[in-house]
């Protein structure tokens, strides 16, 4: 199935090559989990900080239990913050 | 110590410049800055006063830590009764003038009545002197600040100043200080213009002392090292700044757009700190050239960029092609989703004209959303808005009314009443998105319900800054709780409210606090000064700060009333994203609240919490 990806700030950087702004589409295990598509574009753990699901939240504890669905946008930071 | 244990009284109507020793009992129970400025305030105005009569007082003022080694201790804030709100108004400002303020011997600086032309103060240490200013008046912050470091032959001299809008009474006026750094909220800059007070220019090199060196040296070093340490202090705001959060929010459907009419805007990636950093196809370089600090910082996040030459905006005209400072998330949200504009230079050059004559991006940004939903209403029309289609996206008619509005001409005037006056002008009350007369910043309270209450109750009218429930609800600091929910939130803003409170009135800035708790802030502040500055202190300092600010907009004629949202919030429901079928639940979130904050059902702190917390 094909999900909907969103890396930001330093996450950016594992995009694959050639996609233009932050976000791109990312064909994924029918069975795939927040996880599971970190897992997927080797991203470093501990650098996604702030994981949304269709832009709600997933808890660290959450990630490999959460199940996605054909056509979820997944979006991702590192820690970040503002005001 | 860590107190200058000094106040300067400005009598602007005698022309006298007098110093007083500092109430050091106040000190003792308010620490300082915004809190011990409030009780100083609240003691010599009439809260009925006329923000704009002479009878207002205006307050600068350093904290005990400011112009020490603390990290980021270089704040300082004005305090006043609010030219936009007509509520106790307090605006803390960073750069490098609070340091410079501390470092001529003051605590405080205390402008009282009105003089009758224009007039500077200008501070060498311990020699005051009011001098003239109708060369400055008419001219913007940043002609101002260059001019009287030219006239006094000295580029290390701080300025602290007011631009057109100030003396024209545009009721969001800021004050600026070090170019581009802004106690902007509330009217402080209308305020200070009313007195005919175009500047305030400091060289202070008497130097700060503390009250246990070694253990004071011990504790800011350590406080260092979390701020290094964490990822959000140490790598996210200085590499991304606060812009980042701009598709952050979007995403969790929260970034309020068009006038609060959709809580998602489609062109939020264009104007976000990704977009800052993209080279642009003119001449391959980006919208951001680096990061900044405030004086003492070491996180280091502000914003510092340029505008394509190319832009509209900029083309002829070289003083806005150099770099300068922004953008930063508020602004942008303001200038951007609230305008429905996605054009980041344009968004760039309206920023740089709000620095270069102090407005406050974020009511001037939010009001010209409002007109441009009164204008798609047909309410205003293309001649009322002399000659600008006020439509939302137009870019064109973004930096128009910037310029407007920042010189008072034109409908830019109008825009400079904020938006609830315009609104109500116009017949349209209940398109004013705010709070006690102040515009929200750029969070909508549908989808985090924290930041309805916070805005609601916020005594400076709608604020982020007074409880910063979006750390708790959507970044996860300290720890994660459910933006879309009501339930603890009332606990939560409360804790906020009262320990930011704390920090406004140390002299460090409230962004450490995505680091540290008040148990790494307490021992710098207890071995800077004397007297016990525990925890349990500062917490209960931050109570009684809320608490007489409380007191001050109730004696002001404010009432449990306007503890409320525009209907908009109440009764729409948001339209996509998580809180898709939300409305904001403050009915439920505010009797809790009066409960614990110990105020009655109508909102007036009883008389056993005005005995507990000594007021």
């Amino acid at each position: 199935m094909k999900i909907r990806v969103k890396l930001y700030a330093s996450l950016a950087e594992h995009l694959p090559a050639g996609t233009k702004g932050n976000e791109t589409d990312l064909e994924v295990a029918a069975d795939a989990t927040p996880a599971t598509v970190i897992a997927q574009l080797g991203l470093p753990e501990k650098m996604c900080h702030l994981v949304l699901l269709n832009g709600v939240y997933v808890e660290p504890s959450a990630r490999a239990a959460t199940s996605i669905r054909d056509g979820d946008a997944l979006a991702m930071w590192p820690p970040v913050a503002g005001g | 110590m860590a107190w200058a244990r000094r106040i300067l009284r400005v009598n602007l109507t005698k022309g006298t410049c007098t110093h007083e020793p500092l109430n050091m009992d106040w000190a003792k129970r308010y620490l300082g800055q915004r809190g011990l400025a409030t009780k100083y305030l609240t003691e010599e105005i009439d809260p009925k006063v006329d923000p704009l009569d002479p009878g207002n007082k205006l307050i600068m003022a350093t904290g005990p830590l400011t112009g020490t080694c603390a990290s980021t201790a270089g704040r300082y804030s004005v305090i006043t009764k609010g030219a936009l709100t007509g509520a106790i108004a307090c605006s803390n400002s960073g750069g490098f003038f609070g340091n410079e303020m501390k470092n001529a011997g003051l605590d405080m600086i205390i402008f009282e009545g009105r003089a009758t032309s224009p007039v500077y103060l200008f501070i060498d240490n311990d020699d005051c002197q009011l001098l003239d200013a109708s060369g400055y008046w008419g001219t913007s912050v940043w002609d101002t600040e260059e001019g009287i470091k030219e006239a006094h032959g000295d580029p290390q001299i701080r300025v602290a100043s007011i631009g057109v809008a100030g003396e024209k009474g545009v009721k969001f006026a800021c004050v600026v200080n070090d170019m581009h750094r802004a106690a902007g909220r509330s009217g402080v800059g209308t305020v200070m213009g009313s007195k005919n007070l175009k500047a305030v220019a400091i060289r202070g090199t008497k130097g700060v002392s503390v009250d246990d060196m070694p253990a004071f040296l011990k504790a800011a070093a350590a406080g260092k090292a979390v701020l290094a340490d964490n990822a959000v202090t140490g790598q996210g705001l200085p590499a991304y700044g606060t812009q980042v959060l701009m598709n952050v929010i979007n995403e969790t459907g929260a970034l309020p757009t068009r006038n609060h009419r959709d809580i998602q805007f489609e062109g939020a990636s264009k104007i976000s700190a990704e977009a800052m950093a993209e080279p642009r196809e003119s001449d391959g370089k980006p919208n951001l050239v680096r990061n900044a600090a405030c004086f003492g910082c070491t996180i280091a996040c502000g914003r510092v960029s340029t505008i394509d030459r190319t832009h509209y905006t900029v083309v002829d005209r070289p003083q806005y092609q150099k770099a300068s400072g922004g953008l930063e998330y508020e602004a942008a949200w303001a200038l951007g989703a609230a305008t429905g504009v996605d054009d980041l230079d344009a968004l760039t050059f309206a920023n740089f004209i709000c620095n270069e004559q102090g407005i406050d991006p974020i009511s001037f940004g939010a009001t010209v959303g409002a007109a441009m939903e009164m204008f798609e209403d047909g309410v205003i029309t293309t001649k009322e808005a002399g000659g600008i289609d006020v439509k939302f996206g137009s870019a064109k008619a973004l930096t128009d009314l910037a310029e407007l509005c920042g010189r008072g001409e034109g409908f830019g005037a109008e825009i400079g009443l904020g938006s609830k006056l315009l609104c109500e002008k116009y017949g349209k009350p209940e398109l004013s998105m705010s709070v006690k007369g102040q515009e929200f910043p750029a969070y909508d309270g549908r989808g985090i319900q924290g930041m309805g209450l916070t805005y609601a109750t916020s005594n400076r009218g709608a604020c982020h800054l007074r409880s910063y429930t979006v750390a708790s609800e959507i970044l996860g600091i300290p720890e994660k709780t459910d933006p879309l929910v009501t339930d603890g939130k009332a606990g939560l803003v409360k804790a906020f409210q009262d320990a930011t409170a704390a920090v406004d009135s140390a002299g460090i800035c409230v962004f450490t606090t995505f680091a540290w708790t008040l148990e790494d802030i307490a021992p710098q502040i207890d071995a800077a000064c004397e007297g016990d500055w525990s925890v349990e202190a500062l917490l209960a300092t931050g109570e009684r700060i809320w608490n007489l600010e409380r007191q001050f907009n109730l004696a002001a004629g404010f009432t449990g009333k306007d503890d409320n949202l525009p209907p908009r919030l109440m009764k729409d429901a948001a339209k996509t994203g998580p809180a898709k079928g939300l409305t904001s639940g403050l009915d439920k979130m505010l009797p809790e609240y009066y409960q614990l904050r110990g105020w009655s059902k109508d909102g007036v702190p009883t008389n056993e919490t005005v005995s507990r917390l000594e007021l």
